[in-house]
């Protein structure tokens, strides 16, 4: 009766606390600007089914992408055994399924125990390739403090969960062999889980019926106890992809990469200018929109698109090692530019909730964040887009602060200056008189 | 063998309407190497007698550098007039050898009302290889060698064009080599997002030095593109490895009019 308490207040406890910080991310992302993607579904859902379910993208690296399956698939899978372990711990039952189940519970468990090794070997792996092999888009300078022990944080905990996995399950292996586990008694001898059966005897096989019962709770408390911990522990770090993979996915850009959207602001505008019978001290018409700003400047300026983008990232480095301009050297990385985004909104979201809408705190995404350097080192090559397996766009935030140090502080480069100049006067890039174009016509 | 260039304006005063607009852009127009590839289409329209015209003086920058440098006034300006002009001659179809403009026209003039089908000059090539106007004789002056393909990020990445550049390659009596950063992977030459009109941030190298070591990598003898800014990237590249007797950088366009002998 106390440990279904108990289960039930843990239980709780962890679902509320990961719906109120759900909430708040939630929140931090309906700050942006909108941004129509409500077009298209069958198209999203498929985008949503290959790219994030089917991991599509990912395959453009196949080792790096086999490993990470691994754990995926374990993942998905122990989520079956997840609900065991709930119904279990609320009804006082053991291992509820298996005789309902039978057979395909031994086969599902059996699944699931191969896939947990197969999740170890990848994560250990992992840990070599962050830690030991020091690949280089894992370690680069953004990624110093916080991001990397974050990173191994999820490796250590994986780690955790798949020994409580195998301790739970190879502790009734012996105690079932014993006829003493708290599992009905089918028989068998055996519960006959594919590896839990020979790990079982081989480590647990000379220990007490009192210490076995207890390290099959450990196992079971322990399962559970890192799943809600790993749950909460969610938001606050990169590995929210687990689940934002998939409304990010669905909502992508369907358009051509190539495609940078329109400013109907400026549209207007331009429109105006062109109408010869404009009025031009005409007062806007009733109920207009109020003029935004151009472009970018902080967190809030962005779509609530680029900000589900910057929680959905989680920091693979794939965007930086492709983007010409980091490797070659410029301070401009794709993968900073998201988690700036992810910091900034954060850090905004808190104090709206702490000191109300207006609150300036005198910080902006633009300057205190990412530099006029990283920006301006872009081509907009479309690299970075490519390249993310879960259809984040970098680029896209990269032009709007362009657009915003352009046409609301008129910073740029200087021969950029000249450049738009050139446009407007004489219609090329170049200082050509347009009366020329068609001189290559007669040349040689 | 002079060439055929008829305007717009030109059509128009004889009362008839070309079948497609060809966009020289900028690059075409003024600089000096990219004037080149714009007379080897010509020479190919001619000699496939494709009812085409151009706008001469009254074509104006597309704005795709002052979109990407983040000016969204200067583009509009330049998309609402180059669409009164483009209206005003009633053009339905639209051939460039530049991907930026190509991008810009297809993708980005629509929703300021401007709605053409936009084609780039390979699929354009492409298309009369295959209808049979075009006929390469003896493969031009390619036999042994190998030729690369760069692909431009404003064709390939942007708007999924990979295969029309590399089929017309593959017609000629050369062979074709891969660079290891090539199709959705290709690396940018280091010139688009207006990054062509300005110095590069610092670094600790040139963005198409990094590229040319690639086209160096496949021992090519030529490295194709489909971009004047690519040809200019890639020019300075070659030539920042003192390159330029070993491997030469050619338009795909220039590559099939010196094969078709024109």
């Amino acid at each position: 009766m106390v440990s279904i308490a108990a289960f039930a207040i843990i239980s709780l406890a962890g679902f509320g606390f990961f719906a109120w910080n759900m909430l708040k991310i939630r929140q931090n992302i309906r700050l942006g600007r909108d941004i129509d993607r409500s077009d298209n579904k069958g198209e999203r859902w498929k985008t949503m089914t290959l790219v994030a379910l089917g991991q599509k993208k990912m395959f453009t690296r196949p080792i790096p992408a086999l490993l990470h399956f691994a754990i995926y698939a374990a993942f998905v899978i122990t989520q079956i055994e997840l609900i065991e372990i709930v119904v279990d711990g609320l009804s006082g039952n053991h291992r509820v399924f298996r005789e309902a189940l039978g057979g395909f519970y031994t086969f599902m468990v059996s699944f699931i125990e191969i896939l947990s090794l197969l999740a170890l070997i990848a994560t250990v792996i992992f840990l070599a390739r962050r830690n030991l092999l020091k690949l280089p888009r894992l370690n680069m300078k953004e990624m110093n403090g916080w991001p990397k022990m974050d990173a191994n944080l999820i490796l250590f905990m994986e780690i955790v969960l798949v020994c409580c996995i195998f301790t739970m399950n190879g502790a009734d292996e012996v105690l079932y062999n014993r006829g003493i586990s708290h599992a009905a008694d089918l028989g068998e001898g055996s519960l006959g889980f594919s590896l839990s059966s020979y790990l079982g005897p081989f480590i647990f096989g000379d220990m007490n019926d009192g210490t076995l019962h207890t390290l099959e709770r450990i196992g079971w408390w322990g399962h559970i106890a890192m799943v809600f911990a790993f749950l909460n522990y969610l938001p606050y770090s990169k590995h929210l992809h687990i689940l934002f993979a998939f409304p990010n996915t669905y909502y992508s850009n369907l358009e051509a990469k190539g495609r940078l959207t329109n400013m109907e602001s400026v549209t207007t505008e331009v429109k105006l200018m062109m109408d010869p019978t404009a009025d031009p001290f005409a007062a806007p018409a009733e109920g207009a929109a109020e003029p935004q700003r151009f472009g970018a400047k902080d967190a809030t300026d962005l779509t609530w698109k680029n900000l589900l983008d910057s929680y959905s990232c989680t920091e693979c480095g794939r965007c930086t090692s492709s983007c010409p301009a980091n490797v070659t050297g410029k301070l401009l990385s794709p993968r900073k530019i998201m988690m700036d985004t992810r910091d900034r909104i954060e850090e905004i979201g808190n104090n709206v909730r702490k000191h109300g809408k207006d609150h300036d705190d005198g910080k902006s995404l633009l300057g205190d964040y990412i530099t006029q350097e990283e920006i301006w080192a872009c081509t907009s090559c479309n690299a970075c887009v490519q390249e993310c397996p879960v259809n984040i766009d970098p680029l896209s935030i990269i032009v709007d602060l362009r657009r915003y140090l352009v046409m609301e502080e008129s910073k740029m480069p200087t021969e950029l200056t000249g450049m738009l100049t050139n446009i407007e006067n004489n219609g090329a890039p170049w200082q050509f008189s347009p009366a020329d174009r068609l001189n290559w016509k007669d040349e040689a | 063998m002079s060439l055929h260039v008829p305007t717009m304006a030109e059509k128009m005063a004889a009362g008839e309407s070309p079948e497609i607009l060809f966009w020289v852009g900028c690059s075409g127009s003024f600089d000096d190497r990219a004037k080149k590839i714009t007379k080897a289409l010509v020479k190919i329209l001619n000699e496939c007698k494709v009812d085409f015209a151009v706008l001469g003086t009254e074509e104006n920058c597309s704005g795709d550098p002052a979109k990407r440098a983040g000016n969204e006034f200067t583009f509009q300006m330049q998309a609402m007039m180059n669409i009164q002009v483009l209206d005003g001659y009633e053009v339905k179809k639209i051939v460039t050898a530049c991907p930026h403009c190509f991008n810009t026209l297809k993708n980005e003039y629509p929703e300021l009302g401007g709605n053409y089908e936009v084609i780039h000059h390979t699929q354009l090539i492409q298309e009369l290889i295959n209808q049979g106007k075009l006929a390469l004789k003896g493969g031009g002056t390619f036999k042994g060698k190998k030729i690369t393909f760069h692909d431009p990020c404003y064709l390939g990445r942007a708007n999924d064009v990979y295969d029309a550049p590399r089929a017309l390659i593959e017609k000629l009596d050369a062979e074709m080599v891969e660079m290891k950063r090539c199709k959705t992977k290709g690396l940018c030459c280091g010139a688009g997002g207006a990054q062509m009109f300005k110095e590069a941030e610092k670094g600790n190298k040139e963005i198409n030095v990094e590229r040319t070591e690639d086209a160096l990598e496949t021992k090519a003898n030529v490295i194709a593109t489909g971009c004047p800014f690519c040809n200019t990237m890639m020019t300075d590249g070659v030539k920042n490895f003192n390159k330029e007797n070993e491997i030469e950088v050619l338009d795909v366009a220039e590559l099939i009019a010196n094969a078709a002998d024109l």
